[in-house]
C-alpha cells in the first residue's frame, strides 16, 4: 500500500492539489476516438444485454406515486415481458419515502437506491441529511444515492464535503454508497478528478456522475475522468470502487460507447453491474428495441416495449 | 467478462482497381514509352493489388513538356478567380469520394483505416478547400503586389501519408498558378492514380496535373529535368542531399521537407493520463510512418517511472490487425524493406544495451509487422536516439531540468518537430523559444492544419507547406508594380 494518501481531512488540500492536471482537449480527443470504435454482431448483442443489466431504473419525481413506482420495479424485474431471456436491471432508483414501495414488489431480485442528503441541491443540515440517509435504510434501500456539497467544494471547504461522507457512509450501515459529484456544477475537468479521489478516500463505494437535475450530466470526458481515477485509486489501495454514469444517456449506441470508454480505460474487470452503472430511465426502452432487432432481425417500434 | 469486438471490416466494393495503370500525362493514361512496370502490393497481406507503370526517361520528358505547354497556355494565364473553381471542385469531388479513397490508401500502404478515415481525407480536401480560397487572392498574401507563378513543379512524395503529401504539394502550387508533375513513391501510388481520375472528373485542363508513378530512378529523372522551375521533395535525408547537390547552381527553385527524430518533452507537472495518449499519437499513429514523429520521449526523471507504467498500460490496449478494421490502431508497415529497417535499428538499440519492451499483441502470419515497441535506459548516444527509425518505436531519456531537455531535445542533426507537455504556460513558450524545430506542439502532438506552416530546421530541410508561408514556396514575389 502506498502511504501517501491522506489519513484525514487536514491532509486533502495539499493531496487533492497535487494529482495531475488533466488536459480537457487531450480528454475529447480520447473519448471521440473510443466513440469511433464499431461495436457489431456478437460484441454488441452482448454489450447491450451488459448495459441492460447495468441499469438503475430511476424515478426522480416529484409526481411519484406508489403506482408509478410499482409499475417501475416490474419492469426492473422482467424488462422485456416477449422475450424473458432479457436480463434484469440492477437496480431501481427512488426517492428515500418510496423505497418501501419498491422493495415489496422487487424482493431481493434487484437493488434498491434511494437518493438521499436533501437530493438533488444538497442544500440542508448534516442532521437532516443522515436522518434522510438512515431512513431510506430502515425502509429497505440497500444502495444510497449521496449528493456531495458541491458549494463547500468550489468555495475550497473540502474537509467539509469529507466529513459529510464519512457521516453518510456511518449512517449507511451495509447499504453501498454512491457519491453524486454533481459534475455540470463542478465544470472542470480537474475539479472532477479532485472531486472523485474525495470521495473515494472518504469511504465512497461508487462515485456518481450527476443528479440528471443539471445540464450537463454525465458526458463520456467526464466519465473517463473518473474511471482514471477508480483505475488509479485501485492501483493504489487495492480497492475497486465504482463509477456510474447517470443522465442523458438515452441511446444505445451511447450506452456502447460507455461501455467501450470503460473497457479501454479501467479494463473488462468493470464490465459488470458492481462497478459500472448507468442511471437512465428512457435509455433501458432504446435498449430493449436494440436487443428486439438483433433477436428478430428487424425493428420494432415503440409500441413493442412497455412504458413504465 | 471480456468485451471483445467482433470484426468490423470496411468493405472493398467500393474501389474498383484496374489489373494495371499507365502515366498520367496531359490528361491522359497512357502506357509508358520507354519505362517498365512493377507491382504494388498490400503489405498487410502481401497480396498483388494492381501493375503500375515505371516511368522512363522519354515518359519523363513528355510530361514535363505537357506541364510546360499547359503553364504558358493554359493555367499560367488563367484568371486567380477561374482556377479557384478547379480546385473547390476538386476538393468537394475528394469529400464525395472521401470512402473510396480512405479504403484505397489502407488498402496499398496499410495505416488503419480509422486514420485514412478520420485523418488523412478530411485533412486532403482541407487543403484543397484552404489553397482553393488563396488562388484569387494572392495579392494580399503580402508576397509583393503581383506575385507570379514560378512555372512547372516537380513533385516527389513518399509513401506514409500518399494522397496528403500529394495534397499539401499540388494545392498550393496549382492555386498559385504553376502546373505539376506528381512521382507518387513506388509502394503506394493508388490514390495518387485515383487523385488523376478525380482531375478528369473536374475537367481540370489537360497537362495541370501529371501524374508519373516510378521509383528512385523517375525521380531523379524527374528533378533533374532541365524544364522543372521548381522542385518540392518529401522523403529521406539522404535523398534530398542528392537533389540539393543536383540543383546546386541551376536556379531551380527547391524546398525539402526531410527525416526527423522529434522530442517530446514530458514535465512532471504534465497532465499525465492526456500526455500518454500524447506520446501514443506521437510515435504508434500511422505504425511511426511520420517524419514529425514524437520518436524520442524526454520525461523527467522524477516521473519517468509512473508516466512509463501507464504509458505500457495503455499500449496494451492498442488492437493491431487488419487495416480495414474499423477498430483497428496499428496497422502493417509499408514495405518489406522498411520492416527490415526498423528491425535492423531495434536490433542495434539491443546490442547498445537500451532496454527493448514489446506491446502484447499477436502479429498476423502474412504482411509486414511490427508491434508497438519501447526502449528505456537509452542516452544520447545510442544509434536509436539519433537516426530516424520510422516505426512504432520510441526511444525513452530522462531530463532533470528544463535547461537539459532543452539541450536534449536539439541534440539531433534533425530540427522538424517538438512536443512540450506541462500545465505551466510560461515554460510552454519559455521552450518553445529554445526549441530549435519547425513545429512546437504544446500538449498534443501530430495535430495538422492547413493554415499551419510545416517545415523543418537543419537537416530536416526548408521551405513551409500550409499558411501563407507555404505559398511562397510557389510564387516569385515581385517588388514591381506595373
Amino acid at each position: 500500500m502506498v502511504t501517501d494518501l491522506p489519513i484525514d481531512a487536514r491532509d486533502l488540500r495539499r493531496f487533492l492539489h497535487g494529482l495531475p492536471g488533466v488536459d480537457e482537449v487531450g480528454a475529447a480527443g480520447r473519448v471521440q476516438m473510443l466513440a469511433s470504435r464499431s461495436i457489431k454482431q456478437a460484441a454488441k448483442a452482448w454489450a447491450i444485454d451488459t448495459a441492460i443489466s447495468m441499469v438503475d431504473l430511476t424515478t426522480l419525481e416529484g409526481a411519484d406515486t406508489p403506482g408509478k413506482v410499482r409499475a417501475l420495479c416490474a419492469k426492473a424485474l422482467r424488462p422485456d415481458p416477449t422475450d424473458l431471456t432479457t436480463p434484469p436491471v440492477a437496480a431501481v432508483c427512488v426517492y428515500g419515502d418510496l423505497v418501501g414501495v419498491a422493495r415489496e414488489v422487487v424482493g431481493d431480485r434487484v437493488h434498491v437506491a434511494a437518493v438521499a442528503t436533501a437530493f438533488p441541491s444538497g442544500r440542508s443540515s448534516l442532521a437532516v441529511k443522515l436522518l434522510d440517509t438512515a431512513e431510506a435504510v430502515a425502509a429497505g434501500a440497500d444502495e444510497i444515492d449521496m449528493v456531495i456539497d458541491r458549494g463547500a467544494f468550489l468555495a475550497g471547504d473540502y474537509e467539509r464535503v469529507w466529513d459529510e461522507i464519512v457521516a453518510v457512509k456511518a449512517a449507511c450501515g451495509d447499504a453501498h454508497l454512491k457519491v453524486i459529484l454533481e459534475t455540470g456544477e463542478l465544470r472542470t475537468l480537474d475539479n472532477v478528478r479532485r472531486a472523485s479521489w474525495l470521495a473515494m478516500l472518504a469511504g465512497a463505494d461508487f462515485i456518481k456522475t450527476s443528479t440528471g437535475k443539471v445540464t450537463p450530466a454525465a458526458t463520456l470526458p467526464v466519465t473517463l475522468v473518473m474511471l482514471e481515477a477508480v483505475r488509479d485509486f485501485a492501483d493504489r489501495t487495492g480497492r475497486r470502487i465504482g463509477v456510474k454514469a447517470a443522465g442523458g444517456i438515452r441511446t444505445s449506441k451511447e450506452a456502447i460507447a460507455y461501455l467501450v470508454l470503460v473497457n479501454e480505460t479501467v479494463g473488462d474487470a468493470w464490465l459488470e453491474p458492481n462497478l459500472f452503472r448507468f442511471g437512465a430511465s428512457s435509455l433501458l426502452n432504446d435498449l430493449l428495441l436494440q436487443r428486439q432487432r438483433m433477436t428478430t432481425g428487424h425493428y420494432s417500434g415503440p409500441a413493442y416495449v412497455t412504458i413504465d | 467478462m471480456a468485451f471483445e469486438y467482433a470484426p468490423a471490416p470496411e468493405s472493398r466494393s467500393v474501389v474498383d482497381i484496374a489489373p494495371s495503370y499507365g502515366l498520367f500525362v496531359d490528361g491522359e493514361f497512357t502506357d509508358p514509352v520507354d519505362g517498365g512496370w512493377r507491382d504494388t502490393v498490400n503489405p498487410a497481406t502481401e497480396e498483388v493489388l494492381s501493375k503500375v507503370a515505371d516511368a522512363g526517361p522519354a515518359d519523363v520528358r513528355r510530361a514535363v513538356q505537357a506541364a510546360r505547354t499547359a503553364y504558358e497556355q493554359v493555367w499560367g494565364p488563367m484568371p486567380g478567380r477561374e482556377r479557384a473553381k478547379y480546385l473547390y471542385r476538386i476538393a468537394r469531388l475528394i469529400q464525395e469520394r472521401s470512402r473510396e479513397l480512405a479504403v484505397l490508401e489502407t488498402l496499398d500502404n496499410g495505416k488503419p483505416i480509422r486514420e485514412s478515415r478520420d485523418v488523412d481525407l478530411p485533412l486532403v480536401a482541407a487543403h484543397f478547400f484552404y489553397h482553393a480560397g488563396w488562388a484569387d487572392k494572392l495579392e494580399y498574401a503580402g508576397l509583393g503586389p503581383r506575385p507570379r507563378p514560378l512555372g512547372v513543379a516537380a513533385q516527389v512524395i513518399p509513401w506514409n501519408f500518399p494522397l496528403l503529401m500529394l495534397a499539401w504539394k499540388v494545392a498550393p502550387a496549382l492555386a498559385c498558378g504553376n502546373t505539376v508533375v506528381l512521382k507518387p513513391a513506388e509502394t503506394t501510388p493508388l490514390t495518387a492514380l485515383a487523385f488523376a481520375d478525380i482531375c478528369r472528373q473536374a475537367d481540370l485542363p489537360p497537362g495541370v496535373v501529371n501524374i508519373l508513378t516510378g521509383a528512385g530512378e523517375t525521380g531523379r529523372l524527374l528533378v533533374e529535368d532541365p524544364d522543372v522551375d521548381k522542385v518540392a521533395f518529401t522523403g529521406s535525408t539522404e535523398v534530398g542531399r542528392q537533389i540539393m547537390r543536383t540543383l546546386a547552381g541551376t536556379g531551380t527553385r527547391l524546398t525539402l521537407e526531410l527525416g526527423g527524430k522529434a522530442a517530446n518533452v514530458v514535465f512532471d507537472d504534465a497532465p499525465i493520463d492526456q500526455a500518454v495518449e500524447g506520446i501514443v499519437n506521437g510515435i504508434y499513429f500511422n505504425q511511426g510512418h511520420v517524419c514529425c514523429a514524437g520518436s524520442r520521449l524526454l520525461v523527467q526523471e522524477s516521473v519517468a517511472d509512473e508516466l512509463l507504467a501507464s504509458l505500457k498500460r495503455r499500449l496494451a490496449t492498442l488492437r493491431l490487425g487488419d487495416p480495414l478494421d474499423k477498430n483497428t490502431d496499428i496497422g502493417a508497415i509499408n514495405s518489406a524493406a522498411q520492416l527490415a529497417r526498423i528491425s535492423e535499428l531495434t536490433a542495434a538499440g539491443d546490442d547498445e544495451g537500451a532496454e527493448r519492451w514489446t506491446a502484447p499483441c499477436e502479429l498476423p502470419d502474412r504482411g509486414y509487422w511490427f508491434p508497438p515497441t519501447i526502449f528505456t535506459g537509452v542516452t544520447q548516444a545510442h544509434r536509436i536516439a539519433r537516426e530516424e527509425i520510422f516505426g512504432p518505436v520510441l526511444s525513452v531519456l530522462t531530463f532533470r531540468t528544463p535547461e537539459e531537455a532543452v539541450e536534449k531535445a536539439n541534440n539531433t542533426p534533425y530540427g522538424l518537430s517538438a512536443g512540450i507537455w506541462t500545465e505551466k504556460g510560461s515554460r510552454i513558450l519559455w521552450m518553445a523559444q529554445r526549441l530549435r524545430a519547425g513545429v512546437v506542439w504544446a500538449n498534443t502532438f501530430n495535430r495538422f492544419d492547413p493554415t499551419s506552416p510545416f517545415g523543418g530546421y537543419k537537416e530536416s530541410g526548408f521551405g513551409r507547406e500550409g499558411g501563407i508561408a507555404g505559398l511562397a514556396a510557389y510564387l516569385e514575389s515581385s517588388e514591381v508594380a506595373s
